[in-house]
């Protein structure tokens, strides 16, 4: 059965606003299956045109990131200046490039 | 306000003792919470937060999230009177939203870690507090301009600072909510306004409804700020970033040249502009009325929480079907697998 502490399961909603956008996470909803689930996304989250396609998933099914291990996961980035233009010294008569 | 800590001073008493002891900052932990939002930095659902801190916004926010959900409640009252088809149109779509906002707050709720049964529950069985105004009757049809006009008007005051509050998902709630508000309060502003120009009849109508409405209102944004002892903590962590009076002085301000400018008179023989504050003076409110209202005095108060448990019970067959339908579904699809 369906049932979260009697509630139904917990669905994250993703919208895109309008073709060229990507979705975005804008909340959630609680619904018994996954064709519920979309249709009180749309209910709830374009009442006033605010999307053009929803994505909507049980957020059991969503692998997250935990916070305590953000040092580990996005610190090394911060010493690896190399992977940015700006990093390299090009001559200034040179151009396009 | 939706968001004033409602508790009565033995609730919060009460509170404190079940609170387990700990020392009144827990320094090393605590103290770079509150300098991350010193810093302006948005606080995320799964971050370290100090346990106070979870559970004020739990409550801050299950209250906001219980005042949109009973405040459907009093305008629902019109929705079969209303004077035309445009207005019933534009009222139902206002309920709507007010349901939606409801459930955008139970949402960033949930993020902390209760559910939204959880807070629901705590509704129903009367544990949980929703704001005071919505225990006041709507009894002409002037009452649903003045509920626009004046108490979406005061949520406005309220909630706009509410968009910059720390912790992002009730930022964002927020947000979503504020960028709505605002035809709830124009749509209420023009029925006062067509009353007011109406016949003698419905001019008295209006004003009476401001009559009775007004107080109740400037009253939603809470205790004064001599009275209301938690708010300097919340303001710390900017879950709160303007006090009761602030906000308070800020709706009468705004509001009073809105009455003048269609003919009706706010009822507080005291009003008088301040030249020297830039400001309304205004009479004393009646804080009794107030927090008998809290405890449940309030005309409506015992029709409001009935009406939420039975729509919820009524409700139970339709949440039966969806799961027995839900359940057929999945097994016919693993049959086909
Ligand atoms: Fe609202
Ligand atoms: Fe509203």
């Amino acid at each position: 059965m369906s049932q979260t502490g009697g509630d139904w399961d917990l669905y994250e909603v993703f919208i895109r606003s309008k073709n060229g956008m990507s979705h975005k996470h804008v909340g959630s909803v609680h619904a018994a299956d996954d064709a519920m689930a979309l249709q009180n996304a749309r209910d709830l989250y374009t009442r006033r045109s605010e999307g053009v396609s929803i994505w909507v998933i049980a957020s059991k099914n969503i692998t997250a990131s935990d916070p305590g291990d953000s040092a580990a996961l996005f610190e090394p980035a911060a010493d690896k200046v190399y992977r940015h233009p700006t990093f390299y010294t090009i001559p200034d008569n040179v151009k396009n490039l | 306000m939706y968001t004033t800590d409602l508790r009565t001073a033995e609730e919060k008493a009460k509170a404190r003792e079940s609170e387990p002891r700990k020392p009144a900052v827990d320094a090393a932990s605590d103290g770079a919470f509150q300098a991350r939002i010193d810093d302006d930095q948005f606080i995320e659902p799964k971050d370290d937060m100090p346990e106070a801190y979870r559970k004020t916004l739990t409550r801050q926010i299950s209250q906001h999230a219980h005042s949109e959900i009973v405040g459907m409640l009093p305008e629902g009252n019109w929705v079969k009177r209303a004077p035309s088809l445009r207005r019933k149109l534009i009222l139902l779509a206002k309920i709507q939203d007010e349901a939606g906002h409801g459930l955008y707050l139970y949402s960033a709720g949930e993020t902390l870690g209760t559910s939204r049964g959880e807070m629901v529950d705590a509704l129903h069985s009367g544990r949980a507090k929703y704001s005071t105004i919505f225990n006041y009757p709507t009894t002409t049809w002037a009452d649903i301009g003045a509920v626009g006009w004046l108490v979406d008007g005061a949520a406005i005051v309220n909630q706009i600072p509410l968009c910059r509050t720390s912790y992002g998902p009730y930022a964002r709630a927020m947000v979503r909510v504020c960028k709505e508000e605002s035809f709830h309060q124009r749509q209420g502003f023009e029925i006062m306004a067509a009353l007011a120009n109406g016949t003698r009849e419905q001019k008295r109508m209006a004003q009476d409804a401001l009559n009775r409405w007004w107080w109740p209102s400037i009253m939603m944004f809470g205790p004064t700020d001599a009275d209301s002892s938690n708010s300097e903590q919340s303001m710390a962590w900017k879950i709160k970033r303007f006090s009761n009076d602030e906000l308070r002085q800020r709706f009468i301000d705004q509001t009073v040249p809105q009455a003048e400018a269609i003919g009706l008179k706010v009822p507080d023989p005291d009003l008088k502009w301040n030249e020297e504050r830039g400001s309304y003076d205004f009479g004393p409110l009646n804080w009794d009325e107030f927090w008998a209202v809290v405890k449940g005095d309030g005309v409506a108060n015992r029709d409001r929480l009935e009406a939420r448990q039975n729509a919820y019970s009524e409700g139970a067959w339709v949440r039966e079907a969806a799961e027995a339908y839900a359940e057929k579904q999945s097994n016919s699809a693993v049959a086909a697998e």
